[in-house]
């Protein structure tokens, strides 16, 4: 099996969120980028595939050199192999664009993405890579078991859970759940040595055409100062939240 | 040329998004000078639409649709869009119409922009802003071609009544075998309770509780609020409370009208997941908690104290509203 995963380089969650030119970029001056934390579980996931029934793992990635330590590392956690489409990713259908031409190329039977990712919060590239390639596609999955070409697989719905049954070729958009938290991989030394001469490739981006733009950022209002009220004085918590945030 | 919504319900019934998509529509095509249809899967009754607006129903009713499939229903969507030659089609984010609404996207060539807040911050060109960054940012995105779709962020517009006069029309859309890659075997719903996703309220507790034992209080707070019942990762990662309860940035959104945090000292990756929520209430006994930065309001109290006043009082006061 042959699996794909499509890996955002993101900013950490503590990071400081600040714009520049204007509030139209996203400054990352000081800012720690790593593994969108969706893309990580699913990464951690897949190694479970190589492990167990001898899939090969290729982590796939649209930025500039800039997110090649992010790559490096999914490597160094055990993925086989990564490709980097040098291009900014500057919307999520060009993003989706990029990485099915890839797929289709590279006969991906499982591509493995995150259901949301931490900076812009789309939740919407692996549905797009699905209608761009027509395969099955599972989002919110929790669970995945393949045998041969048939996958049984869990998706979350709200206030409860879904079984499913599909096959291969499949895109699933994956989140916690899919692996545990403690199940995650810490790359160790030797990850690390190895990651550093697995092949890495760098592909052109293919035309797309623009869909949307990102016109500029804004920081929310500055919150005002939290209420507090006196355990003893239950009454006026209940007036507040009746009268005049209007909540109950 | 209508805007299109898809009108979501369960059981029959609509879902209390499918009347904001339709506030929130029907103040968009007034703006523009349209109208407002919405596609309707598996929904008899279909009436209470026209409370918020909408001015054409496409009724679609068909067994094969019983079960959700993602590409069937966008199947539908695309198809109503293109019969009512619609422009702007609005979707929610609840986690089926998140899983479809990038499907409709595609098929349609359309523009897609999800999390949007707010009505469109302009027209022409057409740009609408939307949550960024884990709720710390917006980002104002325009939308360049056609035809565009919206998948509107939960609780952010607010439902407004607003009556017109339905017509309703029986809808049958080509639904073919391909549609059904996804077999849906089974589904497991915890019957009774409120879920995260559709609650006004949720109360969440944290590992300032202790353990397991003492979730009662939370269940009941819960109950006299009509609200959902949450807790912090450490919560679920200690088995205290089942994973479907987690939530926080790895685990569900939230995004309620009022957030109770108990005993939740208040990790950045949790203010993440909940940071949509309107109104925070935070009881924490430690007065330096990050919490009640985020907080409008607090109480620095011992939960075992004030959560059963808490109950008391809120029993007296709901007793004195009815």
């Amino acid at each position: 099996m042959k699996i794909l995963v499509c890996i955002s380089h993101v900013p950490d969650t503590t990071s400081k969120i600040n714009f520049s030119d204007n509030d139209s970029q996203f400054d990352s001056n000081g800012v720690q980028f790593v593994i969108n934390p969706n893309d990580e579980f699913g990464l951690t996931r897949a190694i479970w595939f190589q492990e167990q029934q001898a899939a090969t793992v290729t982590v796939a990635n649209v930025g500039g050199p800039e997110t090649e330590p992010t790559l490096r590392k999914a490597l160094a956690i055990g993925a086989n192999d990564a490709i980097r489409i040098n291009a900014n990713p500057t919307d999520s259908f060009f993003v989706a664009k990029q990485l099915a031409e890839v797929i289709k190329n590279g006969g991906y039977d499982l591509v493995i993405a995150g259901k949301e990712s931490l900076d812009y919060n789309g939740g919407m590239v692996p549905g797009m890579i699905a209608g761009i390639l027509g395969y099955n596609f599972l989002n919110s999955c929790t669970n995945i078991v393949v045998d041969g070409t048939t996958v049984k697989a869990i998706r979350e719905i709200d206030g409860g859970k879904e079984s499913v049954s599909t096959t291969l070729p499949l895109i699933i958009g994956g989140q916690k759940g899919i692996v545990e938290e403690k199940d995650l991989k810490i790359p160790n030394m030797r990850g690390i040595m190895t990651a550093r001469s697995k092949p890495l490739t760098v592909v052109e981006p293919v035309d797309v055409s623009i869909n949307t733009k990102s016109v500029k950022f804004e920081k929310p209002a500055p919150k005002s100062a939290v209420k507090l009220v006196a355990p003893d004085n239950l009454d006026e918590l209940i007036n507040l939240l009746h009268n005049e945030a209007k909540v109950i | 040329m209508s805007i299109l919504i898809y009108a979501e319900s369960a059981e029959g019934k609509f879902k209390k998004v499918a009347f904001e998509l339709a506030s929130y529509a029907k103040k968009v095509a007034e703006s523009i000078g349209t109208t407002v249809t919405a596609v309707t899967i598996n929904t008899n009754d279909v009436s209470e639409l026209s409370k918020y607006g909408v001015d054409k129903v496409l009724k679609v009713t068909n067994e094969k649709l019983s079960g959700f499939s993602a590409k069937a229903y966008a199947d539908v969507i695309k198809q109503a869009a293109q019969k009512e030659s619609s422009k702007i089609i609005l979707l929610s984010s609840t986690t089926d119409s998140i899983y479809l609404s990038p499907l409709v996207a595609v098929s349609l060539e359309a523009g897609f922009a999800s999390n949007v807040v707010g009505l469109p911050t302009s027209n022409s060109p057409f740009q609408v802003r939307r949550n960024a960054f884990s709720n710390k940012a917006f980002n104002i995105t325009e939308i360049e071609t056609d035809i565009k779709v919206l998948g509107l962020a939960k609780n952010s517009y607010g439902i407004f009544e607003n009556a017109s006069t339905l017509t309703e029309e029986e809808f049958n859309p080509t639904i073919g075998e391909n549609d059904f890659g996804i077999k849906v075997e089974s589904v497991e719903k915890g019957s009774g309770k409120v879920s995260i996703a559709d609650a006004d309220i949720v109360v969440s507790g944290g590992r300032g509780l202790k353990g397991p034992e003492n979730w009662a209080m939370i269940e009941e707070l819960a109950s006299v609020l009509g609200a959902a019942t949450a807790c912090s990762k450490p919560v679920s990662d200690l088995d205290w409370r089942p994973h479907s309860e987690h939530v926080g940035q790895t685990g569900k959104p939230v995004a309620a009208n009022l957030y109770i945090a108990i005993g939740i000292s208040g990790a950045i990756q949790h203010i993440a997941g909940i940071n949509s929520s309107k109104v925070k209430l935070v009881i924490n006994i430690d007065p330096e908690a990050p919490f009640f930065k985020v907080a409008d309001y607090g109480v620095v109290g011992d939960a075992f104290d004030v959560v059963p006043r808490l109950i008391e009082k809120l029993k007296a006061f709901k007793a004195s509203q009815s």
